[in-house]
């Protein structure tokens, strides 16, 4: 059975390119880039090669790139950094459909006694920017938005909030862990002070991640312990993997086009299909202000984790944000956040592509799909008696 | 991702008797859509009173399918009495078990079973007049009575598995403990009154009961690991202790000390005692 993997918002597949270029770091040149000799001296020098690649998808300074181990290391480095940075200020600002690395942690500070403001989304998953500009106040320390959101795809103009940010004298982090790599992103033309983002989402292996920290903006290390990343991150380098995901961004880099153009018609494709052979299915979130490669479906009237099942038996390979997927009981909080009813919230299916996604794969998804749902409506006892279900009977 | 037993996964593929019996002699509703799963199950009997005819509709994981088809084949050909008797234990053990988060799926055949029974004799459920004790997915205080009755609970977390039950907001984990607690506080009082409460040791009680304890209780215990373990001192309340052999050595020796050691020196000499592994 071939797989089709369209998971890619969990995690993508490390490309051959970054595993051979990582692999003479697991044997040969073991150097650490701290030596003084030219054993250690060489890999230092493609550890930095590997800082200006990662600098160059994103539009920053290669002194503003700082390795860590992976996206939720970043996000705690980022709010925390700006807490102690602030010791007098004891407000949060985030919304309700972060990353639970972002959701768990501001959690964690409200028991602590912060107050945490997170922002609602409406039904498409959008913000209002008017809320943004009024919750700040002179008691902010951080506003931390995320770029785009991984279940729906759906993008935050963060840009624009940064701007209003700045302008207030408050620190604004992003995590862009999905949004690297599928988007352009300049920061250079940007006020924003943080960014997050994550090697395995961008096909360089799990393990590794990167914190950007503006220029200028005031910074407190997270791990503390040696001189390694200036001081910003303490711990010997993770030599292979720092190549590693320096390749994965050049690749990205150069695949930005693709992902933009090719595989937005593949998931439109299969998006549209969808939804034109199977009834009662509906996109979750905005379709326009959203990432190229993602979309969320909910089914009505079945639920997630057997549509994902019976797709698993045939090879594919997807997410759901219903609640038995999970083991919580309750649906995703990002669907509930954005008042998706139950009856879809439950069987919702995510789909997120890569440029290793081809079209046949698409075409293959589309055929065993509708077949799936109409077998589980089947068996469902609200699909029976259904208005939807007159219309299907054919 | 979940692990699920062949018979899950047989039953959650080639699930027997879905639809709905017509002219049904008993109706059995239970979940809902906002509740992620939800079963309907419908029987008629023949002349004799025995279930010649059961249907499921789930709404649900593949868990739930399974559960719902596995209970429909179990009480075909019985009569109401016998399957009454069926307990979602029954339902776990057909299918050679399910994982703990997806207990409540075995729950939810058992309840439709009694809840079909139920109307078929026109008979209200109890549960319709217990309190509801979970707002988010509506479960009541019998519900979560009988869950910890028939299935030996006794953490909010197997209540919260078994009927999901204060699975959401949260609020109701402070009742659902008192429930857990009155319930378990009968079952104590059944087996009989409490021990009687430890006497009071003077010092020298206390320091040869320690040694004693240690001695035939604890040393028996490690030695079969290869291990054996040393008084140095007691200071109050303190035990210090020093480990040799494989328990030195071993990873798990924190664990060993903490848990084992302590418990037993607080069960058999008195409740204060901490245990410190020194060096020799």
């Amino acid at each position: 059975m071939k797989t089709i993997y369209v998971d890619n918002n969990a995690t993508t597949r490390v490309a051959p390119e970054v595993v051979e270029e990582m692999s003479p770091y697991f044997s040969e040149l073991y150097g650490n880039p701290s030596s003084m000799h030219f054993f250690g001296g060489q890999v230092n020098t493609r550890v930095e090669e590997a800082r200006e690649r990662v600098a160059g998808l994103i539009g920053a300074r290669p002194q503003e790139i700082i390795f860590t181990s992976c996206g939720t290391e970043s996000d705690n480095t980022a709010i925390m950094s700006a807490l102690e940075s602030n010791p007098g200020k004891r407000h949060v600002v985030t919304t309700r459909v972060e990353h639970p690395a972002v959701k768990n942690l501001v959690g964690h500070l409200k028991r602590e006694g912060y107050r945490v403001t997170e922002l609602p989304v409406d039904r498409d998953g959008l913000l209002s920017m008017d809320e943004v500009s009024r919750i700040i106040t002179d008691d902010t320390a951080i506003v931390s938005v995320m770029w785009a959101n991984n279940e729906t795809g759906v993008l935050f103009p963060v840009e624009e909030i940064a701007n209003v940010a700045k302008s207030r004298g408050v620190i604004f982090h992003t995590d862009a862990v999905q949004a690297v790599g599928k988007i352009p992103i300049n920061l250079a033309e940007s006020q924003i002070d943080m960014l997050s983002l994550s090697g395995h989402k961008l096909h360089a292996p799990k393990g590794i991640g990167v914190i950007y920290v503006r220029r200028g903006t005031r910074f407190s290390p997270y791990i503390i312990g040696g001189h390694q990343e200036e001081g910003r991150r303490g711990g010997t380098e993770n030599v292979p993997y720092i190549i590693g995901i320096g390749k994965a961004c050049e690749l990205a880099a150069n695949h930005l086009e693709d992902m933009n153009v090719r595989v937005r018609g593949l998931r439109d494709k299969l998006e549209n299909g969808l939804l034109e052979k199977i009834p009662n299915s509906i996109v979750n979130g905005d379709r326009d202000q959203r990432l190229p490669n993602t979309s969320s479906i909910s089914f009505e009237y079945v639920e997630g984790e057997s549509i994902l099942l019976k797709l698993s038996d045939q090879g594919i390979c997807a997410s759901s944000g219903s609640a038995c997927t999970s083991g919580s009981l309750e649906p995703s909080h990002v669907l509930r956040a954005m008042g998706v009813p139950f009856t879809a919230a439950h069987g919702s299916i995510r789909f997120s592509l890569s440029s290793y996604n081809t079209e046949e794969e698409i075409d293959f998804i589309l055929k065993v799909m509708p077949p799936i749902i109409e077998e589980l409506r089947a068996i469902s006892p609200f699909w029976d008696g259904s208005v939807a279900r007159s219309s299907t009977a054919s | 991702m979940w692990v699920y037993t062949d018979k899950v996964k047989e039953l959650f593929d080639n699930p027997k008797n879905v639809g709905e019996v017509e002219d049904a002699d008993g109706v059995g509703e239970v979940g809902s859509l906002s509740c992620g799963d939800a079963l309907k199950l419908t029987f008629k009997l023949d002349e004799k009173g025995r279930i010649s005819e059961a249907k499921f509709q789930t709404f649900g994981c593949a868990s739930a399918i399974a559960s719902s088809s596995a209970l429909t084949e179990m009480i075909i050909g019985k009569t109401l009495e016998e399957a009454e008797t069926i307990t979602n234990q029954d339902i776990v053990e057909y299918l050679g078990g399910l994982p703990d988060k997806k207990m409540h799926c075995s729950v939810m055949g058992q309840e439709a079973l009694r809840a079909a029974v139920a109307n078929y004799r026109g008979e209200k459920l109890p549960k319709e007049d217990s309190d509801i004790v979970c707002e988010c997915f509506g479960v009541t205080e019998k519900e979560i009575e009988d869950a910890i009755l028939d299935n030996s609970l006794t953490t909010l977390e197997q209540v919260t598995d078994y009927t999901k039950a204060g699975g959401g907001c949260g609020s109701c984990h402070e009742r659902i403990e008192g429930i857990l607690q009155q319930i378990m506080g009968q079952a104590e009082a059944e087996v009989g009154p409490e021990k009687p409460a430890k006497v009071r040791l003077s010092n020298i009680q206390k320091m040869k009961l320690i040694e004693e304890t240690l001695e035939r209780e604890i040393q028996p215990t490690l030695a079969k690991d290869g291990g054996s373990i040393e008084l140095v001192d007691i200071i109050g309340d303190r035990v210090l202790v020093s480990l040799r052999g494989a328990c030195a050595t071993c990873v798990a020796s924190d664990i060993t000390l903490k848990h084992y050691v302590e418990s037993k020196l607080r069960e058999l000499v008195t409740d204060n005692l901490v245990v410190e592994e020194v060096a020799q």
